[in-house]
């Protein structure tokens, strides 16, 4: 059966438009706050390479090219023809009307064949794929408004 | 390390954990040399929040000597002299920036398990449940503070650690149910409950103008210490609350009301029982037995202002009291951060000694004991602060 995902998230960033994108715009800075991307590596200008990570054992890797870039506004990205999973995304920031910053709204899309491939790509996204990406969203925020991301991962505690 | 920790409904073992250690850039480590336990770590001890797990490090109000920085952190020099707000805050979102730290969007890890509750997540909160982002507690030797350039406050060398620790979170807590009042010249202020954050209540409504306070509970150290602070008081076993405060304001009711006492409220009567057997049964999580009585007894157009720590649902709210005679609820986890400096103040100018709260000091390893007299009222007890390093007896 064809798995297809497509989620959608807004989120408001007490930053400027313009800092926002430029974090963004470098893909290789995704993994840092998005759970199931393992690495991104940035070819050129428009291509760049995805590995994913998470709770399956077998990651799946892709070339992505940005098909619209509007400075500051808007990314749209969307895989090369011929892979094995074919997923888009968007993400779009807008100033606020007040002071509170930028809204950014983000869609992610994965079409994905029947088989392996796509079981891998539902146990990704497959569960609660909104609550996945708005964690993503959120842990964004943390590094942009606080320059890091809030975790208690290695802290101590007692006999469980 | 020695550390407090969570190991069940009623049950807390001092355990050997490891030292927590630096892992954001914006960390700090701080050793701990006082630590106290609050009415709210009565909440978990009870076991009414179902976030908290085994091994949960517990503790919010504690102070210390700064021993290790990230390198973002540049305000505080190792060696430094600091108290730690309970509430954990980024300074940088939307809610920090307008003072409303417990707001924090950044600091709770954990905030989808919030959202789910809430719709929307509070502050990460230290040494309090999953819920509030799992952070380890400070009744321990060390603790890490995360976003330390913001949440540490640093202390004159003259003041002791008694006389500041509660800068922590009861002072600011009952200062903040105070200034939530907005207290008129002339005003009366009734607080229920006369623990540690109803005590700073009093002291704090006075400090901001209030003409009488009229202070709720049934603990007879507990009101005499009220009345020491020149409260009037009411013990609710012995008089109908709601009358009693009418008779004592000729009829008008009080002109605003704080519950400091929260979820755990002791209820008389039917509606006690009731809230009892739905809290048993989990089809009500908190009992608002306070709450209710103190939105019937405020004047028309007065304030109910709730320090009281409310985690899911209650029943049976007289919502048509609330709405027919125009009050005003206001309400929250303290913005700890934002009263810091104030209350400094008050203290450096001689105002209010923190200190009267304390009625036991007990070595970090006598906190099994500690949190049973706290909770049963044994022995007088009010407020404890714990003394990591002090031998056991
Ligand atoms: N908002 C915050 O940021 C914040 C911070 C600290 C504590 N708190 C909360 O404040 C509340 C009080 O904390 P505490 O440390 O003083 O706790 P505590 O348990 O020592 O005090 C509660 C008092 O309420 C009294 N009481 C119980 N039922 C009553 C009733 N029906 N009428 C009048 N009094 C009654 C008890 O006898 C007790 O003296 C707790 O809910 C705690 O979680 C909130
Ligand atoms: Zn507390
Ligand atoms: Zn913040």
């Amino acid at each position: 059966m064809n798995q297809s995902i497509k989620v959608q998230k807004t989120v408001t960033i007490n930053r400027a438009p313009q800092e926002l994108y430029r974090c963004w715009r470098n893909f290789e800075n995704l993994p840092q706050f998005t759970k199931h991307l393992k690495s991104v590596k940035v070819y050129n200008d428009h291509r760049s390479h995805w590995i994913t990570s998470g709770v399956v054992d077998r990651s799946i890797e892709w070339d992505a090219d940005i098909v619209e870039d509007r400075e500051n506004e808007l990314i749209r990205w969307a895989t090369v023809e011929g892979g094995d999973v074919s997923h888009s995304g968007l993400i779009e920031f807008r100033p606020t009307p007040n002071d509170r910053g930028t809204v950014v709204r983000a869609v992610l899309e994965y079409d994905s064949p029947a088989g392996a491939i796509g079981d891998t790509i539902a146990k990704l996204f497959g569960e609660a794929p909104e609550q996945q990406l708005g964690d993503d969203l959120s842990r964004f925020k943390m590094l942009m408004e606080a320059g890091e991301i809030a975790t208690t991962e290695g802290q101590p505690h007692g006999a469980q | 390390m020695k550390a407090v920790c969570w190991q069940g409904t009623n049950k807390v073992g001092v355990e050997t954990v490891p030292d927590p250690k630096i892992i954001n850039p914006r960390d700090a480590i701080v050793k701990i040399t006082s630590t106290a336990i609050c009415g709210s770590d009565l909440h978990l001890y009870d076991g009414f929040n179902p976030t908290m797990q085994p091994g949960d490090i517990l503790g919010h109000e504690f102070m210390g000597e700064v021993v290790d920085r990230g390198s973002a952190v540049k305000n505080v020099e190792i060696g430094d002299r600091v108290v730690v707000p309970f509430t954990i805050s980024c300074g940088g979102c939307f809610f920090c920036q307008r003072d409303l730290w417990s707001l924090c969007d950044n600091s709770n890890p954990n905030a989808w398990m919030a959202e789910k509750l809430m719709g929307h997540s509070p502050s990460g909160l230290f040494g309090y449940s999953q819920l509030t982002g799992g952070y380890a507690g400070g009744q321990a030797e060390y603790a890490r503070v995360p976003f330390a350039d913001v949440g540490l406050f640093k202390i004159p060398p003259e003041l002791p650690d008694e006389q500041v620790l509660f800068f922590t979170d009861i002072f600011p807590t009952g200062y903040m149910a105070a200034e939530n009042c907005h207290i008129q010249p002339g005003d009366t202020v009734a607080i229920w409950g006369c623990g540690p954050v109803g005590q700073f209540a009093i002291r704090s409504a006075f400090l901001l103008g209030a003409e009488r306070v009229i202070a709720i509970d049934r603990v007879p150290e507990r009101l005499a210490m009220a009345k020491a602070g020149k409260a009037e008081v009411l013990n609710y076993e012995e008089v109908e609350v709601g009358e009693a405060l009418k008779e004592m304001t000729g009829g008008i009711g009080p002109d605003s009301v704080i519950d400091a006492v929260g979820m755990e409220a002791h209820g008389m009567g039917l509606a006690g029982i009731y809230d009892k057997v739905k809290q048993a049964v989990r089809l009500e999580t908190d009992r608002p037995h306070v709450l209710r009585q103190a939105i019937v007894a405020c004047r028309k157009g007065g304030t109910v202002s709730v320090p009281g720590v409310y985690t899911g649902f209650v029943d049976k709210m007289p919502m048509g009291a609330f709405m027919n005679k125009g009050l005003t609820m206001k309400t929250g986890q303290t913005h700890v951060h934002k009263y810091l400096p104030k209350l400094l103040e008050y203290v450096q100018r001689g105002e209010i000694d923190p200190a009267f709260v304390i009625t036991h000091h007990l070595p970090l390893e006598q906190a099994p004991h500690a949190y049973e007299i706290f909770k049963h009222k044994q022995d007088n007890c009010i407020k404890v602060v714990l003394k990591p390093g002090q031998a056991a007896e």
